[in-house]
């Protein structure tokens, strides 16, 4: 007989990665996007802390163009665990003529995020951003650390990073420099999945499979939806689908899916022959379109 | 356990340029069914612009466009498969000139080692490095894996040659026999990689997905005594919690029960766990590798950085340190110099008093020197502004592990390993 405790060490990862973050800075800001990933970590985070409450706000960057579904599940969440929440709005920069809107078959508003996020981390003085990007994702993903020094401008420098010794992390920095932290780095695709069944999480609705307006172009499932740019010849039709990522309308491509429980999600995901950014039509523009946007602020 | 239920096993591979690394975990992760439609459509249109009639496997784990220009890799890439039993992680290093700061930091988070040998070129200086580093770092377990065998015509004699070479290294290493595994494979005809090769018959062990397999990870943990450094305190200061004064922190080596009589360090103060809370459960007992918090029967002083330690297990606490440095920035560390030692979660200033001897990292003995250069290892003696509370390495992994920080750039400029 053992009442003996046996941690899962991703998880036990994470919640020591969070802890370091309260510890080292003086501003953190969890990066929320309304997706599965973030969720995470803001079940994580809840673990990390608990009895007392998540001790940093969250930031959500709004596009715009967000499912409708993740901007209710966000501020259902934030109300129930009495959370802090920021929104920065991709709108208000354009309008400020910071950035340009794209045009065209392509047209999406992913990238200028970027913008807005750098103007919010330099608006509230955040020192550290946590996000929940994973290294299995995208191979330029594979080589970020814990701990991703950024400069003023941004600008992450692959070759001149801080090498991450057993779990000891380093989190100096000089004033105007910041620190991207990504406590879910070692988790892959199906952990993530498997966590949120295992911990019974709430996730929003477009998860799942559902009928929607859709259209085919490029091999890829776009949504029928003012905000997508749809040629004339290309028919809308209505689909079961689901997403395997929530990001802007414009750059996420629905899966074909009869997926309604998370337990079909995970076989889904186990038998799964699209890997999960192949459904990002951000990643396609060029092999090394991570990297690029990487260098420049990108998340 | 992981969160699938599977055991997670750590690795790092090290091998030298065009060792024919990137194939060997590009097959891995192809035989395994790891590799997504998309990824190997990739692949298949990159070995195809190039030119080649086969595969390149390589392609799965070169990420940056600065590597795939130079067909090289220049860090340290974190790669993820799965079997059935097992998940698990390799830390893929590289095998040319920096390879000494990257193995060092791709070895830090590993259980395992797989060394690449190139069958035609048998043991070389890069390989007596490999195993130098894997030494150093107490890697719980060593796989050599002899690599091209096709090219040498899948001949028994060839190998047997380099494990008789192999094995005059582990004679000079802290290794027993037992912690290393020679495997004679071909990463790019997939011969015993995940499959047994048929025309290597006279090899009868496992192939290495195999061998990879059985490993268990508790034997690949060392037990200790157990070190709780505090990372964080909780006070939730609300009205169901009014006051409550939680401990944070990773338990590392032994293990923590309600009721055990601690010391807390440095202030040498006595109590007893009152309870250990792992979000909203209560726990009884829990094992090494638990990130929880820990409230104490007594209000006892502590803070961020020090350490709750079982009572008659202390760790010993001093002002000065000797241990092997190996430098990973280009910044050299000379006597003198101030830094930033980071133990753990805790930080002290750390002087560079003397360094004793500038250690090669092949065996072969030492010399004096003024000064290390990045990627060179040395022994070198620190004098301390506080004590810290320090196992030896060889003792205990987590606690007897440092960094040191450079005080200007704040650039992780050394690791450290403390000696007895």
């Amino acid at each position: 007989m053992s009442n003996l405790f046996i941690p899962n060490p991703k998880e036990a990862e994470s919640i020591h990665i969070l802890r370091e973050v309260a510890a080292q800075f003086e501003r953190p800001v969890l990066l929320f996007s309304g997706g599965k990933d973030s969720i995470t970590l803001v079940r994580l985070a809840q673990k990390a802390f608990f009895p007392a409450k998540i001790p940093f706000p969250l930031l959500h960057v709004d596009t715009g163009h967000n499912f409708p579904e993740t901007i209710e599940f966000r501020d259902q969440l934030v109300e129930e665990l009495g959370l802090e929440l920021i929104v920065r709005k991709v709108q208000d920069s354009i309008d400020q003529g910071k950035v340009r809107e794209e045009r065209g078959r392509y047209a999406s508003r992913n990238s200028l995020q970027t913008t807005t996020l750098l103007d919010a981390i330099e608006e509230f003085k955040f020192d550290a951003c946590i996000g929940g990007a994973r290294r299995d994702e995208e191979k330029a993903r594979a080589k970020e650390r814990v701990f991703s020094v950024r400069d003023d401008f941004g600008q992450w420098d692959e070759k001149n990073q801080r090498p991450e010794l057993f779990d000891m992390l380093n989190g100096k920095i000089h004033v105007g420099q910041n620190v991207r932290v990504f406590p879910i780095s070692n988790w892959t695709e199906l952990d993530v999945w498997e966590y949120i069944r295992t911990e019974d999480i709430k996730i929003p609705s477009i998860y799942f499979a559902h009928k929607r307006e859709v259209f085919f172009r490029d091999g890829l499932i776009w949504t029928a939806n003012e905000h997508v740019f749809r040629e004339d010849h290309e028919a809308v039709e209505e689909r079961m689908v689901r997403f395997r990522t929530v990001g802007d309308m414009t750059c996420t491509a629905a899966v074909l899916s009869e997926a309604t429980s998370l337990d079909d999600v995970v076989s889904e995901i186990r038998q799964s022959t699209i890997s999960e950014r192949g459904a990002r039509i951000d990643d396609k523009r060029s092999e090394a379109a991570m990297e690029t946007r990487k260098k420049v602020g990108y998340f | 356990m992981d969160i699938q239920g599977r055991k997670l096993i750590k690795i790092a591979t090290a091998g030298s340029v065009d060792d024919g690394k990137s194939t060997l975990i590009g097959r891995l992760l192809y035989d395994t069914n790891s590799l997504t439609t998309d990824k190997i459509e990739a692949i298949e249109r990159s070995s195809r612009q190039r030119g080649y009639d086969y595969l390149d496997f390589s392609l799965a784990t070169d990420g940056l466009v600065a590597e795939r220009e130079q067909g090289i890799t220049i860090d340290v890439a974190h790669i993820y498969f799965s079997t059935n039993k097992t998940n698990f992680i390799i830390a893929d290093t590289p095998g040319h000139v920096e390879y000494t700061r990257n193995m060092v930091t791709g070895a830090s988070t590993s259980q395992v080692a797989i060394i690449l040998i190139d069958a035609r070129k048998g043991v070389i200086e890069q390989t007596y490095r490999h195993f130098f580093i894997s030494n150093l770092l107490r890697i719980s377990h060593v796989v050599v894996a002899v690599n091209k065998m096709d090219l040498v015509e899948y001949e028994e004699d060839v190998f047997l040659k380099i494990k008789a070479d192999f094995d005059q290294l582990v004679a000079k290493s802290d290794f027993n026999e037992d912690q290393i595994t020679f495997i004679p494979v071909s990463a790019l005809k997939g011969e015993n990689v995940t499959r047994p090769s048929e025309h290597m018959s006279w090899y009868v062990g496992n192939t290495l997905l195999d061998h990879l397999e059985v490993l268990e990870p508790e034997d690949l943990q060392q037990s200790n005594l157990a070190r709780f450094p505090v990372q964080y305190v909780i006070r939730p200061k609300t009205e169901a919690y009014h006051d409550f004064r939680g401990f944070s922190g990773k338990l590392y080596g032994g293990k923590f029960q309600v009721g055990d009589a601690v010391t807390v360090l440095p202030s040498g103060n006595e109590s007893r766990i009152k309870g250990i809370h792992f979000f909203d459960q209560e726990l009884e007992e829990v094992a090494p590798g638990s990130s929880v918090v820990i409230t104490l029967e007594d209000e006892v002083d502590c803070s961020r950085g020090d350490m709750i330690v079982k009572k008659g297990e202390e760790p010993r606490s001093e002002k000065i340190l000797s241990a092997t440095i190996c430098q990973v920035n280009s910044k050299p560390l000379r006597v003198g110099q101030k830094y930033i030692l980071q133990h753990g979660v805790n930080r002290v200033l750390a002087k560079v008093d003397h360094i004793e001897a500038k250690v090669h990292a092949d065996f072969s003995g030492e010399e004096e020197s003024e000064q290390l250069k990045l990627n060179d290892i040395g022994r070198v003696h620190f004098r301390l502004s506080k004590s810290i509370h320090m196992d030896s390495y060889q003792s205990n992994k987590s606690n007897g592990a440092f960094i040191l920080i450079d005080e200007g750039t704040f650039d992780t400029v050394s690791v450290g390993f403390i000696e007895n």
